[in-house]
């Protein structure tokens, strides 16, 4: 066998094993919630739609009113100045409300992708937090997030990612977010993750007939930290249909499988190094080719 | 018989020469004003597509572009086809071009870029983010590639380099005429330190181009499940050398007919074979791939998504198919169309993944605006001007047909002639 | 001698003015104009119809609410459109006299007169928490209803016990609906309610002979068909979210909605929001206070007032976010470039490719 088929299969030996790497690597262990843990709990069955949480967010977040369309302050949607916003959902004449805002995911696809940590869990609380001074507006946290949270501020020259972080200026003060502070109908509630998923399946014990048979968010996507209960399913409101499975576990695992302590690009490296070396020797000591004629 | 690399020579601002830099000079504008009223008014990104020309074409497409120096590295110095050497300082010269703009489109495109510098503080790093491995891999293979551009850039240069800087740090000397050479007489040949910088340009884009397609792992939601593969990264490095090598064939056959020059048709028909594997390897990958996720039924579905899938493997197929039937034979049109036909079907792909199959929701939709391409038109003119301007005034194209083994040609040293 | 006193002299009214009267009777109550000319005619023939009014577990309210209407106002009504044949408040007669006036009433216009109740009925140790002239309220209701033309019961408690029917209910108060089961009853709730709401409908008795069209609890749906919350001008503040949480508060003094302070708007069928009271539109939300749903049997006395109650039918303004919001759409204009500058290299690739056949460029190899 010549030397080129040689090397030739060496290469393609070295190219599959790299690929083939990540079939073997170990699956990443999936994050529980930190052992503090808190959470807000979402009741659609007792919302009203009076938006007073958007006014409250607003305040408390210093955000700017604005017009989607010529209505004052009437948002359609998530945006750089709305961090939560209530959604209408009409069927067959009942209305129902769902609260649009960062679920605070257990094991968030945002923190994983973010390539200076400007998105970050806090160990604590667990509050998904965001340092704009690490920020350098790359937009990989809007594009890996299943529930399109984080928005960005393209209308300005030295623009932010805005999302809810559920009051932590407040929160770290002992008080509550603004959103649950001032709900009417405590339909939002902020406590303890344990605590309010025990309110949850109290509240559906109690009427099982008014309420679908599941906490959104107890275990979508790793699990989640803004947990849903509602009358109507959950993607009619326009939540994603997760599995167990957590955002990142896929691509942390592949990523990590293949650079796992830069073993295999080191070993890449050295083989290719020694490969050229071996080739140069050849070449050097007048090894002839097969000149092309 | 032989010739030596030698820079063109010619005037540099011709007709076409300055259109392209009217071209480039409306898109700079444009990045001017991006700079100074933010990304919503110059481009038509949103919340629900955050990435949309720019980084699609000039980055990722600009970067695989740009693995002609990666894809005849493979060829010229691992699998010893030092006949293709020829090729290999355009082919550098084509990727230090690419990738240094495709860094210009990064810094065009985040939104927070006067915090770029901390991407080098190892402190910062989040290890879990495949995109901050692909930035750091990417800067430091435009430096690698700089480097290995620089014995081109400074042949006959040695009234302004210093001649020490250049025996000890590049291993060779400016003696002979200024045709460098190794200073090692033990491997009278490219230096060792030479040999190990190119294993480096090798292995940074091995890592970075299959890592730009881990990138779309993470949108597990979002992406189309046609696309949405654990085999991504693969599938994007095989693809990357496809299109590495159509990249090659393409610019040598345009610089051939552009500078009125004699093309290497017979070169360039010798890549058909390698060619050809890459890409029955890649559609190969891809059908065993949807075949063990149970998703091949999805490809004859013909909506939308399916109908893109069949386009993509159409114009893969075809230029494998062509490339096949006629290499005994070489035509230098016919390679240019196989050429032309990878470089579309990899760029779709790659369009596919970022952009097109990409979908967040009901709520958006995105198509590029006036101005984002107005930029992307720029960067490209910009790199077709630095193309033709350095291959006039320094030694890139030409090249040495060796007798001998490619090594020492490849050092510049004496050919029988 | 022409005095003051209106019982005793009553002025004598032009034609003119009685139409003017009647017209402007009918337009208090939402009858056409045509109405009041009926009215008029009714009036000037002489035919008022006859009204008795019966009190019993009550504060007198109701009927204060009716001395301050305006137009009619309470002389123009008895004295011209109405023949108001006994009434325990407006009463000159005293004693046996009123029990006299009262029997022949009933007796004279059986059939015709429309029977008024006003106040709860107790019912505990057979009635005799309320006892007039020896006789339980009981037994005077229902000998009263028995020859009655129509029979309105004015007010909340006469309607469902009000007040009176409070936890514990100590006296088994009930309202007339209740007392007369089998009998229409037209129930005209409010602690007090509005004196056009009554008035409306006895005028429309009185002219037309008919009832206006009630709902499943007796009550006319021209003044109960709408909640609060359904035609409250504070409602834009609600829709927006602009809510007074305490007496005081800036919020409050801005005159936002008082839902959080527990308005019972959203539950409450009543039109003081539109009709107002005092002929000067105040009702209690204008004046600062929430709606207590004083009309409302499972709301008044019953559940606390600052409690806040659900919204059984919200009806969200246009101005909702949608599940999926609608994007703005790709621009026409860019596509087509991007299909032109395509469709150019692409063109430019091809014709380049022609170019580059082997007759046009010597290939390096024939070079000697």
């Amino acid at each position: 066998m010549s030397m080129n088929r040689r090397s030739a299969l060496k290469k393609l030996a070295v190219l599959g094993t790299a690929a083939a790497a990540p079939a073997h690597a170990v699956a990443r262990t999936r994050r529980s919630a930190p052992a503090q843990a808190v959470a807000l709990l979402y009741d659609a069955t007792r919302c009203i739609g009076c938006q007073t949480c958007m006014v409250a967010c607003r305040e408390a977040n210093k955000l700017r009113y604005e017009s989607w369309t010529n209505l004052y302050d009437a948002p359609k949607d998530l945006s750089a100045n709305t961090k939560t916003v209530i959604k209408l959902h009409r069927r067959n004449g009942t209305v129902n409300y769902i609260k649009s805002q960062c679920m605070h995911c257990i094991d968030p696809a945002c923190t994983s992708v973010c390539m200076l940590g400007a998105l970050y869990k806090r160990a604590d609380s667990g509050v998904v937090a965001y340092d704009p001074d690490k920020c350098v507006g790359c937009r990989y946290c809007q594009v890996a997030c299943p529930f399109n949270v984080p928005k960005f501020e393209w209308a300005s020259a030295t623009p932010k990612i805005v999302k809810c972080e559920l009051c932590r200026h407040l929160t770290d003060q002992g008080g509550n977010p603004a959103c649950a502070q001032v709900c009417p109908r405590k339909a939002i509630v902020f406590g303890k993750r344990e605590e309010l998923l025990a309110e949850a399946k109290g509240r559906m014990a109690a009427n099982p007939a008014g309420y679908v048979s599941k906490i959104y968010g107890e275990v979508d996507g790793g699990g989640t930290q803004v947990l849903f209960i509602s009358a109507v399913s959950f993607e009619e409101l326009g939540l994603p249909l997760l599995g167990e499975e957590a955002i990142p576990e896929l691509s942390e695992t592949i990523q990590h499988g293949v650079y796992q302590g830069f073993i295999a690009p080191a070993a890449l490296y050295g083989l290719l190094g020694l490969v050229m070396l071996r080739n140069r020797r050849r070449g050097a000591s007048g090894e002839k080719e097969e000149v092309p004629s | 018989m032989s010739h030596v690399a030698e820079a063109l020579g010619g005037q540099i601002l011709t007709k076409p020469f300055k259109l392209l830099l009217t071209i480039f000079g409306v898109g700079a504008s444009v990045m001017l004003w991006r700079f100074i009223s933010g990304l919503g008014a110059t481009t038509a990104l949103n919340d629900g597509y955050p990435w949309g020309l720019w980084i699609t074409f000039d980055v990722v497409v600009g970067t695989a572009l740009g693995c002609g120096g990666y894809a005849m590295a493979i060829l010229v110095y691992v699998l010893n086809k030092g006949e293709f050497h020829p090729l290999v300082r355009p082919a550098i010269l084509t990727s230090a071009l690419g990738y240094s703009l495709a860094g210009v489109g990064v810094v065009l495109d985040v939104g927070r870029y006067w915090n770029l510098y901390k991407v080098f503080n190892p402190l910062m790093w989040n290890l879990n983010s495949v995109l901050l491995e692909v930035a750091l891999c990417i800067m430091a293979y435009v430096v690698v590639l700089w480097i290995e551009l620089s014995p081109a850039l400074l042949e006959g240069r040695s009234a302004w380099v210093p001649k020490l800087l250049l025996q000890r740090k590049l291993g060779f000397t400016m003696a002979d005429g200024g045709q460098p050479r190794s200073t090692s007489s033990r491997y009278p040949g490219m230096s060792t330190w030479m040999i190990w910088l190119l294993a480096l340009g090798l292995l940074l884009p091995t890592m970075h181009q299959s890592s730009l397609g881990s990138v779309l792992l993470i949108a597990t939601t979002k992406l189309n499940k046609l696309w949405h593969t654990p085999l991504l990264p693969l599938l994007f490095l095989i693809s990357c050398v496809g299109m590495g090598y159509a990249v090659v064939v393409f610019e040598s056959a345009l610089s051939s007919a552009v500078f009125k020059r004699p093309p290497d048709t017979r070169l360039l028909g010798r890549l058909s074979k390698p060619i050809a594997a890459v890409l029955f390897l890649f559609l190969g990958v891809r059908v065993l791939d949807l075949i063990g996720r149970g998703r091949i039924g999805a490809i004859f579905s013909l909506d939308r998504y399916s109908c893109l899938f069949l386009l993509e493997t159409g114009l893969f197929l075809l230029p494998a198919l062509m490339l096949l039937s006629r290499r005994r034979n070489p035509d230098l049109g016919h390679l240019f169309r196989a050429g032309m036909l990878i470089l579309l079907a990899g760029i779709l792909y790659r369009f596919d993944v970022f952009l097109i199959a990409f979908n967040p929701g009901r709520s958006w939709s995105y198509f590029p605006s006036i101005t984002e391409m107005l930029v992307t038109a720029g960067i490209l003119a910009l790199e077709i001007m630095a193309y033709v301007a350095i291959v006039k005034r320094f030694p890139i194209l030409g090249g040495v047909r060796p007798s001998s083994s490619g090594w020492q040609a490849m050092n510049g040293a004496e050919v029988t002639r | 001698m022409h005095t003051s006193n209106r019982a005793v002299d009553p002025p004598v009214i032009e034609r003119r003015d009685l139409i003017k009267l009647c017209l402007m009777a009918a337009a208090a109550v939402g009858l056409p104009a045509s109405v009041g000319a009926k009215i008029a005619q009714a009036a000037k023939a002489g035919l008022r119809p006859s009204v008795i009014w019966l009190h019993f577990q009550e504060c007198t309210g109701c009927t204060e609410s009716l001395l301050r209407s305006s137009h009619p106002d309470l002389g123009e009504l008895i004295l011209n459109l109405i023949s108001l044949d006994y009434h325990e408040t407006l009463c000159a007669a005293a004693g046996h006299q009123a029990e006299d006036v009262f029997q022949a009433a009933m007796k004279e216009k059986a059939g015709k007169y429309i029977l008024v109740i006003e106040g709860a009925i107790p019912t505990k140790q057979d009635g005799i928490y309320c006892k007039i002239g020896g006789r339980t309220a009981v037994e005077i209701v229902k000998e009263a209803a028995a020859q009655a033309g129509a029979v309105v019961a004015i007010g909340s408690c006469a309607s469902f016990g009000g007040i009176a029917a409070a936890d514990p209910n100590p006296t088994g108060a009930q309202g007339a609906p209740a007392m007369l089961e089998g009998k229409k009853v037209v129930t005209i709730p409010g602690c007090p309610p509005n004196p056009y709401n009554f008035l409306g409908t006895a005028l429309q008795y009185a002219v037309y002979g008919t009832l206006p069209t009630l709902d499943t609890k007796g009550r006319p749906l021209f003044a109960y068909g709408r909640t609060i919350h359904e035609h409250c001008p504070r409602r834009p503040h609600f829709d927006a979210g602009r809510f007074a949480e305490k007496f005081g508060d800036e919020a409050h003094r801005q005159a936002f909605c008082l839902y959080k302070l527990g308005c019972k708007g959203p539950q409450t069928y009543a039109n003081c929001s539109t009709l107002r009271f005092g002929e000067v539109g105040m009702w209690p939300v204008r004046a600062g206070h929430p709606c207590v749903g004083c009309t409302e049997q499972s709301l008044a006395f019953r559940v606390p007032i600052h409690q806040t109650v659900d919204i059984p039918r919200p009806t969200p303004s246009d101005s909702f976010a949608p599940i999926h919001a609608r994007d703005e759409g790709i621009n026409p204009v860019a596509v087509g470039v991007a299909g032109l500058a395509v469709g150019a290299l692409l063109g430019a690739g091809a014709m380049a490719s022609r170019k580059l056949n082997p007759a046009r460029v010597p290939d390096k190899e024939e070079k000697p």
